[in-house]
């Protein structure tokens, strides 16, 4: 439903977050893949990364996050959600992983409890929802160290 | 008095009461900013989801708590999503009743349940209510030809 929009111009990370100094300051071109199977946070996170430029495409669950990989594509940044129906952020994280998928990948989720076994399924980070702008910007910090 | 400064001077009330008073959070603030001259009603298509999700979830977790016997991971589900749903769009009251509810869930208590369920429906339409008249207020202010401060 809400696909990324293709020929969207690349944005500045600096423009956004008045007052934070240690916002990136090159041209970004990253790319995100928002796993959710929240309506709500689909267009929240669709909006966040848009925001800031980013273009980013959503899917609804692990299975649609592996099947997109299938069919060729790659993402700077993976934002996984982690209970979600056919296919968990755990699982969808370890099959990623195991296809050989080096994408940052960062779990957002409302569940700590699990947040270990979440991150040994190959997380480089994580993040307690809901995201917030200064949030997504940690990671995208990260993004640009490891790329 | 000039019927625009009038309707800011209510908004302005309305919204800082909303805040007072617990029912949202900074959260809202989040949404607010992401709205823009390319986006103009994300904040209404947002919370309009949300009133459209807390509704089916309601209905559902009153269904299920009926049950003879009650189905607990069904009903913690359900849960887990209000949570969810209103801790993204800042409705805190709604989500901090969620936090008990889950404990009930997890003990299997019923009373718990039931009472928890009450209090969300209570909780929500509450926000319903508030979240319904500050749009209102906003569309009749730019009824008026004024506009309204953005985050």
């Amino acid at each position: 439903m809400l696909k990324s929009k293709t020929g969207m111009e690349d944005g500045f990370l600096s423009s956004v977050g008045a007052g934070d100094s240690t916002m990136l300051e090159a041209p970004t071109k990253i790319t995100a893949l928002v796993v959710d199977d929240d309506t709500i946070n689909q267009m929240f996170h669709h909006r966040l990364l848009d925001n800031l430029g980013i273009r980013n495409q959503v899917v609804r669950n692990g299975k649609e996050a592996i099947d997109v990989h299938c069919s060729g594509k790659n993402f700077d940044l993976i934002l996984m959600d982690m209970e979600m129906p056919v296919m968990n952020g755990i699982e969808a994280t370890r099959k990623l992983r195991a296809m050989g998928i080096r994408s940052m990948i960062a779990g957002v989720s409302t569940n700590t409890r699990e947040r270990e076994k979440f991150m040994e399924a190959g997380l480089d980070d994580y993040q307690e929802k809901p995201l917030t702008t200064s949030k997504l910007v940690s990671i995208l910090h990260k993004v640009h160290k490891d790329g | 008095m000039d019927v625009v400064v009038q309707l800011q001077r209510q908004l302005a009330d309305h919204t800082a009461s909303l805040f007072h008073e617990g029912f949202l959070n900074e959260q809202f603030n989040q949404l607010q900013q992401l709205q823009d001259e390319s986006n103009p009603d994300f904040v209404v298509e947002v919370v309009s989801l949300f009133f459209e999700d807390s509704e089916r979830l309601l209905n559902e977790l009153a269904k299920a708590l009926e049950q003879q016997a009650v189905d607990y991971k069904k009903v913690d589900a359900h849960v887990h999503q209000l949570k969810g749903s209103s801790s993204s769009i800042g409705a805190q009251r709604v989500q901090g009743v969620c936090i008990p509810f889950r404990n009930f869930c997890e003990e299997q208590n019923i009373e718990g349940c039931l009472k928890c369920l009450q209090q969300v429906k209570h909780e929500y339409s509450l926000v319903k209510n508030k979240l319904e008249t500050l749009f209102k207020l906003e569309q009749q202010l730019i009824a008026a030809g004024g506009s309204f401060p953005t985050l």
